[in-house]
């Protein structure tokens, strides 16, 4: 499956960005064969308002059918269920481990947002 | 004339100052308005009370998409500097809160889908106080957008209005720009404590950057100001009044009473602020 995970920097190794809007980096994979990888630096990060949404045009821009995060603002929520984008959250500490939990059958999937707005790493 | 009473510091003072001297105005001139244009808190009325007239919704443009002629290419997202677009394969989401109404997605879609409807974010109000106009903005609860709604309380200030005194919210951003932008005089209310000298520079830089004259109302006044007084020599500040720190006055204050009507000494100091601000025309 084409899915994107929130970054903290550009590699397998890097830590997991829990932020979804705000995060500094996507990493783009097939989680099937997540060596083969691309970044793409988020822009988002540094927006006056309104980063969630940003965040979404990227990731639907993408093509990607799900997206590994920590937290998802209410935003970020409604505009990646409209697009039918599944969102996920994986305890992990890189990269790497959240592609493996995944693939485990340990991401929960949201139904709803995982925090309130500007929440940062506060969960509702 | 236009004057503004704007901060820097938040609860400095700025309404005290603004209802006393334009009340004052009031009884000795013709044509005095007190404009509330502290939108997301408005307190005037509390001071004031006048017989509201009018009220009328204020309304910004947001956009809406015609779906049928929508080839969702996504143009209309990339171009908004605001976010408030979406563009999925199937469809686009407004977010209309985030809209700021310029426009720049109607301009940009290549097939003509995207049209403009409108959404209220709040109030117009006026109304009278004796002799004396009021108008003022109340924002929606939960809605952003102050800045509009303060630019449309302003242009509700008519021509058979000779002295109006703008009251503006703290800070520096956005709707104090648009409270003190294109008015003629600022009146900068401070207190004599670290945090609201820091407060003032911002506000003083704000108001030279605006290119418009302004002067300074000391309140709560101590005897140990030194730490103003050489800001205000070094920036050849001028101080246009002095109210004293007393609990009485605070208190008289606090129980939503006119500073006008407490004594003759705080009286007189309204009296010549009006005199000094008079002699600006």
């Amino acid at each position: 499956m084409k899915i994107a995970i929130t970054a903290d920097k550009g590699s397998l190794d890097a830590p997991l960005d829990p932020r979804f809007g705000r995060c500094a980096w996507f990493i783009i994979l097939d989680s099937s064969s997540p060596e083969e990888f691309t970044t793409i630096e988020n822009r988002a990060a540094s927006a006056g308002g309104g980063a969630g949404v940003q965040a979404a045009q990227e990731i639907i821009d993408a093509g990607v059918e799900a997206v590994i995060s920590g937290n998802y603002g209410p935003r970020a929520y409604d505009a990646l269920s409209t697009a039918g984008i599944s969102m996920y959250i994986v305890e992990a500490q890189t990269i790497r481990q959240a592609v493996e939990a995944f693939n485990a059958g340990k991401g929960k999937l949201l139904d709803s947002p995982s925090a309130a707005a500007h929440a940062g790493l506060r969960r509702i | 004339m236009k004057i503004t009473i704007a901060s820097g510091k938040g609860g400095t003072g700025k309404t005290t100052v603004a209802v006393n001297l334009a009340t004052l105005a009031a009884g000795e001139m013709d044509g005095v308005a007190y404009v509330d244009c502290d939108v997301e808190e408005p307190d005037g009325h509390l001071f004031v009370h006048p017989q509201i007239s009018s009220e009328e919704e204020a309304q910004v443009p947001v956009p809406v998409v015609d779906e049928d002629r929508c080839t969702h290419c996504g143009d209309c997202a990339r171009a908004c500097r605001f976010n408030a677009l979406l563009a999925t394969k199937k469809k686009v989401i407004i977010f209309q809160e985030l809209c700021h109404g310029c426009g720049t997605c109607s301009i940009v879609c290549p097939e003509g889908a995207i049209s403009e409807t409108k959404r209220a974010i709040g109030v117009v109000r006026r109304g009278q106080a004796d002799s004396m106009t009021y108008l003022g903005g109340v924002l929606n609860v939960g809605e952003n957008m102050a800045t509009p709604l303060v630019g449309r309380v302003k242009e509700n200030i008519t021509n058979d209005i000779s002295l109006a005194f703008i009251d503006a919210s703290p800070g520096t951003s956005c709707p104090v720009i648009e409270a003190v932008r294109d008015t003629d005089y600022v009146i900068l209310v401070t207190e004599p404590t670290p945090f609201g000298l820091s407060d003032l520079k911002l506000a003083v830089e704000m108001t030279r950057e605006l290119d418009i004259p302004f002067g300074v109302v000391i309140n709560r006044d101590m005897d140990t100001t030194s730490v103003l007084e050489d800001y205000f020599e070094r920036e050849n500040i001028d101080i246009l009044a002095r109210i004293p720190l007393r609990r009485d006055i605070a208190e008289t204050v606090s129980r939503g009473n006119m500073l006008l009507d407490y004594n003759n000494e705080i009286r007189n100091i309204f009296q010549s602020l009006f005199e000094l601000i008079a002699s600006k025309r």
